[in-house]
């Protein structure tokens, strides 16, 4: 565009002179061609922050549509009465719990037609909607021969289907027959909703429960990982936050001016944005590998997320503790503190809300990390159960939110799908809960100098 | 004596070496703390110092390097034949930990003598029967050799335990008598322990720098290992990417280029989503918008850098995948296969940088000084010319630096690749077509049933070292680039 | 504060260049600028004057609406420049502000070469059909500033690179560059050197022919130099305004006479 070789010579322009004044009221053509630039441009600047807000919405949308499914199961509530002789009588067959099944589908008849209905079904059918039931039964009077001859009512869950079915995942048009379920089965299903035996109810075990072998989605929860994940949290605290408050402390506050601090620091800026799955191969070369930690530990998780961690509260507790102004310093120093108690008793009680809050948002960002743990193996371990102790739940294989959620999208099967969405919500609301915890220290505690 | 109460009666060794440190300075100075050079509670925070630190360091070193020693020892007495076909040593060695873990439990919970664990021979001893029934978690038939690692091992992680709490309670109970002889009136308790403190805040920056050499050497190593069987050149410049997990790896092609293919095709579709979105809501946001909207939407954009990236997979696998495959699969258009697509989670990834790369332009763009605007406004200029001509011409090197940061962002995502990109390696331009990323291979690799050992593990150390080294030129490059545009305003 | 009429300025009434009356400016719930009315010479340099904070740089601001940019400030009142009320609906700033061009307390050249930043207002504004006659506009207006000389052999160089007082006389060439017939100028000289100064001071001088000044200063001995006509603001008022030899020789108010003396200021 600039030209350099402009001579001298060139006339003044004309057009440089003010000749005469136009008037302001009357817009020019081309103001007006300007404005309507300008108009686009408003313009597109809207659409890209909507567009942004527009992906929020669906994302949100789509979490709790797909994840409130796995908040709710369906049962099917049956009363009935055995009696000795009928106990006696299954125990003398030579397929005992087939015995006891009819029995159950009897009662269910019985039921249905009491509330006025009758849907002809067979114990086929029946198999389908709620799984084998004669073993339950069985177990149940075996374990009770008390509860005989009085009526004891029982709560199955349905199969996985039939719960899709009742929370809209499964339509009769999207339904094929197969073994699992056939077309006709769900006109029992419907009169047995309307019966008020098939009911829905609020799904504790996906909350409280653990992770389920792949043949059984009904039966998963989220419970032990979240313990896995608290684990993990309680290392990644207790580590990262003295750490990285030490380490903050001098660079800030002690570290000369030299080669090697500036290589700290560049260090510091540089490790938090080395991609996560980085770290877990650090985790999984070092500590599992050379060290021979146990594999899927809370403990090892933790030990990779303090590492990845550590970075971003460093930053931001540094960052607190600029913002503690330098009178303060100055004014203990005064007294004749020394300037390690000028910072333990002034400073770094009058930054602790931002390192405080810095923490819990990288604590956040740690109890939602994936990648890293995949490497170290809390993908793919099937958290069955709590661990038994305090201690051993930091070194027992466990799982972890993120990772539990993982394993079930990997699982490939519908079912599943909906348990990682309803994780995804339970993931959420502790993310939630965690921001705005740091949000409200921010704004209780912020203080402008 | 379990780790938990050996922590514990360091602390209390301290506890006691600072209240005889406190008491010894104010006996030194007949009991009037004006005599003293510091404060009586600095002379027992130097007594409790060095009864502690050192302690806990030996003990933390102990416990680093004990299991190291221990399994070396142990795959030493592991003879050749016992690692049977398809099995490895890695495996064996975990055998060893399970079975004598079975055994410690067993002798815990009563169900044998420790003499009988110590001395049983799996070949005469039906070991495996009683350890289950024990109620043991024992995968395979346990062998004579196992047997006797697991035996050698339970000893020496019994002795080592018993030589670390020794060699530990000793130090923390020599380090406190030091610290009490040293006590006097004219002692310089504050500075000695103010100099400790500052050590210990040293060590802690120091950390940040030894897991880079962590991570450097830990890829390194590897890396080495990995070319040392596998010829890099291949690596490097090999077109195709087919792993062979059978055998030990021999027949594998691994080729890095197809990997590097998709990642950066997927960062860039990422990119040219992400880019003018975050870009264009920067510019409205920091020029346009009032406060109040400001206030609002802000907020709300950066919560999308707040969600975990396992979301935007499951939301790229079970939403947009689906989405993209219903326009553009066999019944639309016809040109994707599948809902792993690089379209999917280049889109997906999209959306996950529009905060990222909007925040930065916002801070980038608010750098820039208010005089420039006034100058551009009072020549007449609107608010569109202005953005354009001056405040984004300023901000360039910023906003370039802020994209890098983004890009690197987008090579080392791993989740939404993982989880939306497909798994087949190759070489296409059609965006539609399922391809994999360096990262998502890494994870496919180490996750995998190989050995350790073999290079179909190993390329995954040697996937990381590329990945590490590109990401890390990007983000040099970047925050100099951000350095030196800010410096430039300040 | 205005009842001592003022029977020059009665006079010139219909010649005033810009002609503002009952001017009240607030930003938020502060009342900045309170019933300013004063008249504008065309072809002269009038300087306003006073203490820090009076309110003379928020009313120089009004006049091409610069205040628009700042969304608590409110303007009430009439401007007339020409006679054409300035905050009339009909009017853009956009043309509003090519026709009153403006000069900042600090140099704020682009980050650009020289050549740009002077083309900038010609190019965006559309007044060069093409390259040549942007050069001779580029040329025209670095003379206009008496900077040719200096930079003619560096025009791609860029304008951040020069000195403080060279920054300055661009920003003046980029001013003129899009033919303005009012320059208002708020404390130009204030981040200058004094040797800068007085080549800035002359350049005021000189474009007096052409142009409508108005210049914001808290220097009185520049308001002295270089403007025909000074306007003492004190606390958002307009307190006095009148020939500047009449302001500095024989001032009417007892406040004027005090800041003037150094009493306060």
């Amino acid at each position: 565009m600039t030209d350099t070789t402009l001579s001298p010579e060139i006339r003044p322009a004309p057009a440089a002179e003010p000749v005469k004044s136009k008037s302001l009221y009357a817009l020019d053509d081309l103001t007006r061609k300007r404005n309507a630039s300008e108009k686009r441009f408003k313009f597109y600047g809207i659409g890209a922050v909507l567009i942004g807000l527009f992906f929020l919405v669906v994302l949100a949308t789509t979490i709790i549509s797909e994840g409130i499914p796995a908040f709710t199961r369906t049962i099917v509530e049956v009363e009935f009465t055995l009696t000795q002789e009928q106990y006696d009588a299954a125990e003398k067959e030579l397929f005992k719990t087939k015995a006891y099944e009819q029995f159950f589908i009897g009662a269910l008849q019985g039921q249905l037609e009491e509330s006025g209905m009758s849907v002809p079904f067979d114990a086929a059918a029946i198999e389908r909607i709620v799984g084998k039931t004669g073993g339950t039964i069985r177990e149940f009077f075996k374990a009770n021969p008390g509860a005989l001859g009085s009526p004891a009512a029982f709560e199955l869950a349905a199969s996985s289907r039939v719960d899709g079915y009742t929370n809209g995942r499964v339509t009769r048009e999207t339904l094929t027959d197969s073994r699992f379920l056939e077309k006709s089965d769900l006109d029992i299903v419907d009169s047995l909703v309307e019966a008020g035996i098939i009911k829905t109810v609020f799904n504790w075990n996906f909350i409280t429960g653990a992770d389920s072998g792949v043949d059984n989605p009904g039966g998963a929860g989220i419970g032990a990982s979240v313990v896995g994940s608290f684990f993990m949290m309680l290392v990644v605290l207790f580590l990262s936050l003295p750490i990285g408050v030490a380490a903050s402390i001098y660079l800030e506050e002690f570290a000369p001016q030299n080669r090697f601090t500036d290589l700290i620091e560049v260090n510091i800026s540089n490790l938090a944005a080395v991609p996560s799955i980085v770290f877990g191969i650090l985790g999984l070369a070092v500590f599992i590998q050379f060290m021979h930690l146990p594999q899927s530990a809370p403990l090892v998780g933790g030990l990779v997320l303090t590492l990845m961690t550590l970075p971003t509260i460093i930053i931001s507790t540094r960052a607190s503790l600029k913002a503690v102004p330098p009178s303060i310093r100055d004014a203990a120093l005064g007294v004749g503190a020394s300037k390690m108690q000028s910072i333990f008793h002034h400073v770094l009680p009058l930054a602790m809300p931002g390192i405080l809050t810095g923490t819990i948002i990288g604590l956040a960002q740690a109890l939602g990390e994936t990648a890293p743990l995949l490497l170290i193996g809390m993908v793919g371990f099937v958290a069955r159960g709590y661990p038994d102790g305090f201690i051993t739940g930091f070194t027992e294989p466990n799982s972890a939110m993120p990772a539990q959620i993982y394993t079930w999208a990997a699982r490939a099967d519908y079912a599943f799908y909906e348990k990682a969405w309803g994780g995804i919500i339970v993931l959420l609301v502790f993310l939630l809960t965690m921001n705005i915890l740091a949000v409200i220290l921010r704004r209780r505690f912020e203080r402008r100098w | 004596m379990s780790l938990f109460w050996l922590v514990v009666i360091v602390l209390a060794i301290a506890f006691v070496g600072y209240v005889a440190g406190r008491a010894r300075a104010l006996a030194s100075a007949g009991g009037d703390m004006r005599d003293l050079h510091s404060l009586p509670s600095y002379y027992g925070a130097n007594v409790a110092m060095k009864a502690a630190v050192p302690a806990f360091l030996i003990l933390v070193l102990w416990l680093l390097v004990q299991p190291f020693v221990i399994h070396s020892n142990i795959s030493g007495m592991i003879p050749e034949g016992s690692v049977g076909e398809g099995s490895s040593l890695g495996l064996v060695m975990a055998e060893v930990r399970r079975a004598a873990e079975g055994l410690d439990n067993a002798v815990a919970t009563g169900q044998m003598t420790d003499d009988f664990a110590r001395n049983a021979r799996a070949d005469f001893n039906d070991i495996t029967t009683r350890l289950k029934e024990a109620g043991q978690i024992v995968t395979s038939q346990i062998t004579q050799p196992i047997m006797r690692a697991a035996q050698s091992y339970r000893i020496m992680v019994s002795t080592g335990n018993l030589y670390m709490t020794i060699v530990v309670l000793l130090a923390a109970i020599a380090g406190g008598l030091w610290g009490i002889r040293e006590t006097n009136a004219e002692f310089r308790a504050r500075n000695t322990v103010e100099r400790g403190i500052r050590v210990i805040l040293f060590s802690a920056a120091l950390i940040a720098v030894l897991t880079t050499l962590g991570i450097v050497l830990s890829l390194v190593f590897n890396t080495v290992e990995f070319f040392r069987l596998y010829p890099a050149m291949d690596f490097f410049f090999g077109l195709t990417w087919s792993p062979s997990f059978s055998g030990r790896g021999g027949s594998s092609e691994l080729g890095i280029l197809p990997l590097l293919w998709g990642t950066f095709y997927i960062s860039f579709v990422a990119l040219a989503v992400a880019v003018p979105i975050g870009l264009f809501a920067a510019v409205y946001l920091s020029e346009y918008a009032g406060p109040k909207v400001r206030a609002v939407a802000k907020p709300l954009l950066e919560i999308l850098a707040g969600i975990p990236t396992i979301v935007y997979g499951l939301f790229a696998l079970l939403t947009v995948g689906p989405l993209l495959l219903s326009a553009f699969g066999d019944n639309g258009l016809g040109i994707m296969k599948a809902g792993t697509a690089v379209m999917t989670a280049g889109l997906v990834m999209g959306v996950m940088l529009i905060p990222f790369v909007s925040s930065l332009s916002d801070d980038i763009i608010n750098a820039v000084p208010q005089a420039m605007r006034d100058g551009s406004y009072g020549l007449g200029a609107t608010k569109s010319e202005t953005v354009k001509l001056v405040i984004l011409p300023a901000a360039l090197p910023g906003i370039v630096g802020a994209i890098l940061l983004a890009a690197s962002r987008a090579i080392g995502e791993t989740m939404i690749v993982v989880l939306g990109a497909g798994a087949a390696a190759r070489l296409s331009l059609n965006p539609f077509e399922a391809m994999t990323t360096v990262t998502a291979k890494i994870v496919s690799q180490l996750t995998g049933d190989a050995d350790f050992a073999s290079p179909v593990a190993l390329v995954a150390f040697a996937l990381g070292m590329t990945l590490f080294v590109v990401t890390l030129g990007l983000n040099i490059v970047a925050l100099y680039i951000v350095r030196k545009y800010r410096e430039q305003y300040d | 504060m205005n009842e001592m009429p003022n029977l020059e300025q009665a006079s010139d009434m219909t010649a005033s260049k810009i002609s503002a009356k009952k001017v009240q400016v607030y930003y938020g719930a502060t009342h900045a600028i309170i019933d300013v009315d004063i008249e504008i010479q065309p072809r002269s340099v009038t300087a306003f004057i006073g203490p820090s904070g009076c309110g003379k740089s928020t009313f120089l601001r009004t006049l091409n609406r610069m205040n628009d940019t700042i969304d608590i400030c409110r303007v009430e009142g009439s401007i007339k420049i020409d006679g054409e009320d300035i905050y009339d609906a009909k009017v853009d700033p956009v043309q509003l502000r090519a026709k009153v061009g403006m000069v900042f307390q600090k140099p704020n050249p682009f980050p650009k070469s020289i050549y740009d930043n002077v083309a900038y207002g010609p190019r965006i504004h559309g007044m060069a059909r093409n390259k040549s006659q942007l050069d001779d506009i580029v040329v025209s207006s670095l003379q206009k500033a008496g900077l040719w000389e200096e930079v003619k052999n560096r025009l791609d160089e860029p304008g951040t690179g020069m000195s403080g007082g060279q920054q300055q006389r661009l920003c003046i060439a980029r001013a003129i560059a899009v033919s303005p017939e009012v320059i208002l100028m708020d404390e130009p000289c204030s981040a200058l050197d004094p040797i800068a100064t007085a080549k800035v001071e002359e350049l005021i001088d000189e474009l007096r022919e052409n142009y409508t000044i108005v210049i914001v200063t808290h220097s009185m001995q520049q308001a002295a130099r270089v403007s025909q006509r000074t306007a003492f603001f004190h606390l958002g008022i307009l307190v006095e305004e009148g020939s500047t030899e009449d302001i500095f020789t024989n001032p009417k108010d007892k406040r004027t006479q005090d800041y003037i003396t150094g009493r306060f200021g």
